[in-house]
Protein backbone atom coordinates (compact mmCIF):
# COMPACT_ATOMS: atom_id res chain seq x y z
CA UNK A 1 0.00 0.00 0.00
CA UNK A 2 2.93 2.50 1.00
CA UNK A 3 4.40 1.93 -2.91
CA UNK A 4 0.53 2.88 -4.34
CA UNK A 5 0.49 6.44 -1.67
CA UNK A 6 3.69 7.08 -3.57
CA UNK A 7 2.64 6.20 -7.06
CA UNK A 8 2.17 9.61 -9.25
CA UNK A 9 -1.09 10.85 -9.78
CA UNK A 10 -0.52 10.88 -13.66
CA UNK A 11 0.30 7.52 -13.86
CA UNK A 12 -2.59 6.24 -11.50
CA UNK A 13 -4.75 8.37 -13.97
CA UNK A 14 -2.73 6.39 -16.92
CA UNK A 15 -2.92 3.29 -15.37
CA UNK A 16 -7.26 3.44 -15.39
CA UNK A 17 -7.26 4.54 -18.51
CA UNK A 18 -5.68 1.98 -19.84
CA UNK A 19 -7.27 -0.31 -18.06
CA UNK A 20 -10.85 0.73 -18.87
CA UNK A 21 -9.88 0.78 -22.78
CA UNK A 22 -8.57 -2.67 -22.55
CA UNK A 23 -11.74 -4.02 -20.56
CA UNK A 24 -13.49 -2.21 -23.53
CA UNK A 25 -11.57 -3.83 -26.52
CA UNK A 26 -12.05 -7.34 -24.31
CA UNK A 27 -15.62 -7.37 -24.44
CA UNK A 28 -15.77 -6.31 -27.76
CA UNK A 29 -13.33 -9.18 -28.93
CA UNK A 30 -15.89 -11.65 -27.33
CA UNK A 31 -19.09 -10.14 -28.31
CA UNK A 32 -17.33 -9.97 -32.24
CA UNK A 33 -16.51 -13.39 -31.57
CA UNK A 34 -19.62 -14.48 -30.66
CA UNK A 35 -21.84 -13.38 -32.76
CA UNK A 36 -19.63 -13.69 -36.05
CA UNK A 37 -19.37 -17.02 -35.34
CA UNK A 38 -22.62 -17.66 -35.26
CA UNK A 39 -23.52 -15.69 -38.50
CA UNK A 40 -20.70 -17.69 -40.59
CA UNK A 41 -19.98 -20.91 -38.86
CA UNK A 42 -23.01 -22.69 -40.06
CA UNK A 43 -21.48 -26.57 -39.92
CA UNK A 44 -18.07 -26.42 -38.39
CA UNK A 45 -15.62 -28.53 -40.80
CA UNK A 46 -11.84 -29.46 -40.33
CA UNK A 47 -10.63 -25.61 -40.92
CA UNK A 48 -11.90 -22.04 -41.44
CA UNK A 49 -12.00 -22.34 -45.48
CA UNK A 50 -11.66 -18.69 -47.69
CA UNK A 51 -15.39 -17.86 -47.68
CA UNK A 52 -15.21 -18.66 -43.72
CA UNK A 53 -12.77 -16.19 -43.53
CA UNK A 54 -14.44 -13.80 -45.78
CA UNK A 55 -17.80 -13.52 -44.06
CA UNK A 56 -15.74 -13.36 -40.69
CA UNK A 57 -13.61 -10.16 -41.51
CA UNK A 58 -16.72 -8.63 -43.09
CA UNK A 59 -18.66 -9.40 -40.25
CA UNK A 60 -15.84 -7.76 -38.11
CA UNK A 61 -16.11 -4.96 -40.14
CA UNK A 62 -20.23 -4.54 -39.90
CA UNK A 63 -20.19 -4.88 -36.30
CA UNK A 64 -17.90 -2.07 -36.08
CA UNK A 65 -19.99 0.11 -38.16
CA UNK A 66 -23.52 -1.29 -36.01
CA UNK A 67 -21.65 -0.23 -32.72
CA UNK A 68 -20.46 3.58 -34.09
CA UNK A 69 -24.72 3.78 -35.02
CA UNK A 70 -26.17 2.46 -31.84
CA UNK A 71 -23.21 4.67 -30.41
CA UNK A 72 -24.58 7.77 -31.99
CA UNK A 73 -27.99 6.56 -31.60
CA UNK A 74 -27.67 6.18 -27.64
CA UNK A 75 -25.66 9.44 -27.78
CA UNK A 76 -28.24 11.19 -29.00
CA UNK A 77 -31.35 10.22 -26.86
CA UNK A 78 -29.10 11.03 -24.01
CA UNK A 79 -28.92 14.18 -25.27
CA UNK A 80 -32.80 14.90 -25.84
CA UNK A 81 -33.34 13.10 -22.94
CA UNK A 82 -31.70 15.93 -20.88
CA UNK A 83 -33.19 18.65 -23.00
CA UNK A 84 -36.55 17.40 -21.73
CA UNK A 85 -35.64 17.38 -18.03
CA UNK A 86 -34.20 20.97 -18.75
CA UNK A 87 -36.99 21.85 -20.28
CA UNK A 88 -39.46 20.67 -17.75
CA UNK A 89 -37.56 22.40 -14.83
CA UNK A 90 -37.94 25.73 -16.67
CA UNK A 91 -39.52 28.01 -13.83
CA UNK A 92 -40.01 31.27 -16.41
CA UNK A 93 -42.76 29.75 -18.18
CA UNK B 1 -12.75 0.22 -9.88
CA UNK B 2 -12.61 0.18 -6.39
CA UNK B 3 -8.92 -0.67 -5.78
CA UNK B 4 -8.78 2.86 -8.13
CA UNK B 5 -11.27 4.96 -5.51
CA UNK B 6 -9.59 3.61 -2.28
CA UNK B 7 -6.29 4.81 -3.78
CA UNK B 8 -8.01 8.32 -4.46
CA UNK B 9 -8.56 8.99 -0.75
CA UNK B 10 -9.38 12.56 -0.12
CA UNK B 11 -7.99 14.17 -4.28
CA UNK B 12 -10.84 15.54 -5.40
CA UNK B 13 -9.71 15.62 -8.83
CA UNK B 14 -9.10 12.26 -8.87
CA UNK B 15 -12.61 11.58 -7.32
CA UNK B 16 -13.71 13.60 -10.13
CA UNK B 17 -11.30 11.97 -12.81
CA UNK B 18 -12.92 8.36 -11.27
CA UNK B 19 -16.19 9.38 -11.24
CA UNK B 20 -16.42 10.20 -14.69
CA UNK B 21 -14.83 7.23 -16.30
CA UNK B 22 -16.81 5.17 -14.40
CA UNK B 23 -20.02 6.95 -16.06
CA UNK B 24 -18.59 6.43 -19.21
CA UNK B 25 -17.62 2.92 -18.55
CA UNK B 26 -21.42 2.47 -18.16
CA UNK B 27 -22.10 4.14 -21.15
CA UNK B 28 -19.83 1.99 -22.93
CA UNK B 29 -21.51 -1.36 -21.65
CA UNK B 30 -24.97 0.34 -22.09
CA UNK B 31 -23.70 0.30 -25.77
CA UNK B 32 -22.43 -3.12 -25.66
CA UNK B 33 -25.99 -4.61 -24.70
CA UNK B 34 -27.72 -2.37 -26.95
CA UNK B 35 -25.41 -3.56 -30.11
CA UNK B 36 -25.50 -7.27 -29.48
CA UNK B 37 -29.49 -6.96 -29.06
CA UNK B 38 -29.89 -5.06 -31.80
CA UNK B 39 -27.54 -6.88 -33.90
CA UNK B 40 -30.15 -10.06 -33.58
CA UNK B 41 -32.79 -7.97 -34.71
CA UNK B 42 -31.35 -6.21 -37.58
CA UNK B 43 -28.45 -8.09 -39.14
CA UNK B 44 -29.41 -10.60 -42.08
CA UNK B 45 -26.14 -11.91 -43.20
CA UNK B 46 -23.75 -9.77 -42.99
CA UNK B 47 -22.62 -7.99 -46.61
CA UNK B 48 -19.94 -5.59 -47.66
CA UNK B 49 -21.71 -2.71 -45.90
CA UNK B 50 -24.75 -1.53 -43.70
CA UNK B 51 -27.58 -0.63 -46.14
CA UNK B 52 -30.18 2.46 -45.38
CA UNK B 53 -32.96 -0.17 -43.88
CA UNK B 54 -30.63 -1.65 -41.44
CA UNK B 55 -28.92 1.13 -40.27
CA UNK B 56 -33.06 2.58 -39.83
CA UNK B 57 -33.71 -0.69 -38.09
CA UNK B 58 -30.48 -0.45 -36.16
CA UNK B 59 -31.32 3.53 -34.79
CA UNK B 60 -34.98 2.69 -34.39
CA UNK B 61 -34.14 -0.70 -32.24
CA UNK B 62 -31.92 1.72 -29.65
CA UNK B 63 -34.49 4.14 -29.38
CA UNK B 64 -37.44 1.89 -28.86
CA UNK B 65 -35.48 -0.60 -26.31
CA UNK B 66 -34.96 2.81 -23.97
CA UNK B 67 -38.85 3.41 -24.44
CA UNK B 68 -39.70 0.05 -23.43
CA UNK B 69 -37.58 0.38 -20.80
CA UNK B 70 -39.01 3.72 -19.61
CA UNK B 71 -42.42 2.11 -19.87
CA UNK B 72 -41.69 -0.71 -17.63
CA UNK B 73 -40.22 1.28 -14.89
CA UNK B 74 -43.35 3.39 -15.24
CA UNK B 75 -45.80 0.85 -15.00
CA UNK B 76 -43.78 -1.15 -12.55
CA UNK B 77 -44.11 2.02 -10.62
CA UNK B 78 -47.10 2.16 -10.54
CA UNK B 79 -48.42 -1.10 -9.65
CA UNK B 80 -46.54 -1.12 -6.77
CA UNK B 81 -48.38 1.90 -5.79
CA UNK B 82 -51.66 0.10 -6.38
CA UNK B 83 -50.31 -2.88 -4.16
CA UNK B 84 -49.42 -0.03 -1.29
CA UNK B 85 -52.60 0.94 -1.45
CA UNK B 86 -54.77 -2.18 -0.62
Amino acid sequence: MAAAANMEKGELISQVKQQIALANAQEMLAKMTHKCFTKCIQKPGKALDNSDQRCISQCMDRYMDAWYLVSRTYGNRLQREQYRTMDSMDMSN
Amino acid sequence: MSEFENLAGSDKELQEFLMIEKQKAQVNAQIHEFNEICWEKCIGKPSNKLDSATETCLSNCVDRFIDTSLLITQRFAQMLQKHVGE
